[in-house]
């Protein structure tokens, strides 16, 4: 078994409202220095054997269901999970 | 005519949207999203709402669902199709409409009555009013902040399919204050204000919204 993940961010030139919120947030909880904050969203997808095939799967997924292009960049990678 | 009104899980607005259509002289035909026929209609209404409880993102899930398949393929056949709010969002969803609607610039949900100005009438759904004219209806979103890169805002200005502006205030952080765009064609139209709660008297700010429905040009096409 392997685990396929997607991290989807919004594409950097595009308004991150709740990036924002938590940004503003920080110096109230004391933490000071932290100069921008984006808020983004990781998909697990569990598979069997990671093949050219089954990434290539998932970056379809990822770029027909779990991201929007218009707003959003996604990226791909493995991790290895216990057995 | 006869007009489709889908209703999607999560759907609020398609009672509302069926309403309109009636009020304005027309037939609604209540369409489920998981048909796979549009039962003949003459247009098609996707009403305002949460679908998929705006799960992953507004629209995302529902643009997949077997009616908006043939949804979209009528669109592209020049099927008049009018997304209200959550609509518009599947909309864009589907590529039928450029650009992306995005959480309010100010993060929290907005509810007013909204004066907007019509800004094109080269619309079935917009043809009953005047270039120019202003009208209130209510808005009511939490994702509503139109957004779509430079070029293809100057493309939407240029080709005048900005169909409404907000007046007086920005109430998402649109960009360029749009609040509804059109299709090249002009028989898709996405709308983030609810044309649908403006048709009666005595019942939300007027009738302003009654327009969007007498489709008076539609089976032009």
């Amino acid at each position: 078994m392997a685990r396929v993940v997607v991290d989807v961010m919004l594409k950097p030139e595009i308004l991150d409202p709740q990036g924002k919120a938590v940004q503003g947030a920080l110096p109230r909880l004391g933490f000071e220095g932290i100069s921008d904050v984006r808020q983004g969203k990781r998909f697990e997808l569990e598979v069997g054997d990671v093949t050219d095939e089954r990434l290539a799967e998932v970056r379809e997924i990822a770029s027909t269901l779990l991201s929007n292009p218009v707003i959003e960049d996604f990226e791909v990678h493995v991790e290895e999970t216990a057995k | 005519m006869r007009v489709g009104v889908v209703t999607f899980p999560g759907s609020l607005d398609d009672v509302d949207a069926q309403r309109a259509v009636r009020v304005a002289g027309h037939e609604a035909v209540a369409l489920w999203h998981r048909d796979h026929s549009l039962q003949g209609v003459d247009a098609v209404v996707l009403p305002g709402g949460f679908s998929y409880g705006d799960y992953l993102r507004c629209g995302a899930i529902s643009r997949f669902s077997p009616l908006m398949t043939e949804v979209v393929a009528g669109a592209e056949q020049g099927l008049p199709v009018l997304g209200i709010c959550n609509g518009f969002q599947i909309l864009c969803e589907s590529h039928l409409l450029p650009g992306a609607l995005i959480r309010n610039d100010h993060q929290k949900f907005v509810c007013r009555d909204q004066r907007l100005r019509i800004e094109s009438t080269a619309s079935p759904w917009t043809s009953s009013y005047a270039e120019g004219q202003e009208v209130v209806v209510p808005l009511k979103n939490g994702e509503g902040c139109f957004v779509a890169d430079q070029d293809t805002l100057d493309e939407l200005e240029a080709s005048g399919r900005v169909v409404a502006r907000y007046l007086d205030v920005n109430p998402n952080g649109s960009m360029r204050d749009i609040a509804g765009i059109r299709n090249e064609r002009g028989n898709v139209v996405g709308l983030m204000p609810h044309p649908e709660h403006a048709v009666e008297e005595g019942f939300g700010p007027g009738t302003d919204g009654l327009g969007f429905f007498t489709l008076v040009e539609a089976l032009v096409g």
